[in-house]
């Protein structure tokens, strides 16, 4: 079965002119805002600037923490192994793309 | 359906111990990984181990799993026993993030929520947040210069009337912002699968990736072209014809140019803040001397400069 959207969909690109709260960023990876405390506590994913008192992160952020998540989850390791594992990867791509 | 050989899947001993097979997914895991493998099959590969490793795992699962032997092959159709939801209630509930209606339906047969009856799997009451879905898109460099529309089909999981999960094709039309680069990933809020228990459905995240261009090579925003050049041309310096993304323009090659020598064309590569460059590489391509009057031009320049470009080789 298939079913075609009449309208174009306008998504947002995820890249430094997007910003997400603490909460939005939760939202989006489905988690608990703990979880997303916990990986910034542990270097995974770094808030851009504190506002008052909230955190904003950039657009790459929520890549960065969805991969982290599942690489946790799947891969059974640990926060500090998948913010090694994301570095390496991001050095790879950044290679690759030369 | 299928019967799926799961000590295959993980390749692992009907025998092996908890540990062999913890080990022998935790190898196959690192390899196939959707994020951090480059292999084409990669996520179809790491589903069927993850269902494997759901299943071998947990003792529970895996007894019931053994009964049907090792006289089943995979591949082989397969219809569960009757009365095997009633025998079997298995208490799930593994999974530590959103991930549900990712097996197979051989999986879902056993281990699965039995409509109208059984123990779930995943809880029906549990409020959940929908799949997130991760997809590619193949945008050609043109469209990423101008901005464009494109349509994709996708897999999308779709509940039917009974809860059950089924999968689904459709087909999105997706804006693409001018600018965007290969690599930016696209959020489509709302797009994935569906929620819950009432929670809202999950998100759709488009990688993107530029079509190989004919010409054209990109990095970053900077686009890169390797512009073939008589050789009269570089040594005389000459006003030429080069393609850009935002149509030809002149260049003005500098006399006494040689194959190698980049130029640049200052805010012609992809748009943003700020734009990207196009660098242009000369090639001086030689024309052979195809009748007698190129071979005397040629014999010519010879004889009126004798040069020895190897010189610096100690040749």
């Amino acid at each position: 079965m298939s079913e075609r959207s009449r309208r174009t969909l306008d998504g947002i690109v995820l890249d430094e002119r997007v910003t997400f709260t603490l909460h939005e960023l939760s939202n989006a990876c489905g988690v608990r805002t703990e979880l997303v405390v916990e990986m910034v506590e542990e270097g995974v994913i770094e808030p851009v600037a504190q506002l008052d008192t909230e955190w904003q992160f950039h657009g790459h952020s929520l890549i960065r923490a969805q991969r982290a998540l599942r690489l946790v989850r799947d891969l059974e390791i640990n926060w500090p192994g998948a913010a090694l594992a994301l570095d390496l990867l991001e050095e790879l791509d950044r290679l690759h793309s030369r | 359906m299928k019967f799926k050989d799961y000590y295959e899947v993980l390749g692992v001993e009907r025998d092996a111990s908890k540990d062999d097979i913890k080990r022998a997914y935790r190898r196959l895991a690192r390899k196939y990984h959707p994020d951090v493998s480059k292999e084409s099959n990669a996520e179809l590969r790491f589903k069927e181990m993850k269902e494997a490793y759901e299943v071998l795992k947990d003792p529970e699962k895996r007894a019931a799993y053994d009964q049907f032997g090792e006289n089943w092959k995979a591949g082989q159709d397969f219809q569960p026993p009757p009365n095997w939801q009633r025998e079997h209630a298995f208490r799930g509930g593994t999974e530590s993030f959103a991930d549900a209606g990712q097996f197979s339906d051989f999986f879902e047969s056993l281990f699965g929520q039995a409509r109208g009856g059984g123990f779930s799997f995943r809880s029906g009451n549990l409020r959940t947040k929908g799949e997130d879905i991760n997809a590619n898109i193949s945008v050609p460099i043109e469209d990423a210069y101008r901005g464009a529309s494109r349509t994709l089909t996708l897999e999308v999981p779709e509940a039917d009337s009974g809860g059950a999960m089924t999968r689904r094709r459709k087909t999105l039309s997706v804006k693409i912002p001018a600018g965007i680069t290969a690599g930016k990933r696209i959020r489509l809020e709302k797009q994935g699968g569906p929620g819950m228990g009432g929670a809202p459905p999950g998100d759709l995240y488009l990688a993107v990736e530029f079509e190989p261009h004919p010409y054209y090579r990109v990095e970053g925003r900077d686009v890169h072209l390797e512009l073939p050049v008589t050789p009269w041309e570089a040594a005389l310096g000459r006003k030429v014809k080069v393609p850009t993304l935002g149509g030809a323009v002149d260049l003005k090659i500098p006399a006494g140019s040689s194959s190698g020598k980049t130029l640049r064309l200052k805010g012609r590569g992809l748009p943003g803040n700020p734009p990207g460059e196009q660098y242009v590489e000369l090639k001086v391509m030689v024309p052979p001397a195809v009748d007698e009057k190129m071979r005397e031009l040629y014999e010519t320049l010879e004889r009126a400069h004798d040069v020895n470009p190897r010189a610096k080789l100690g040749v």
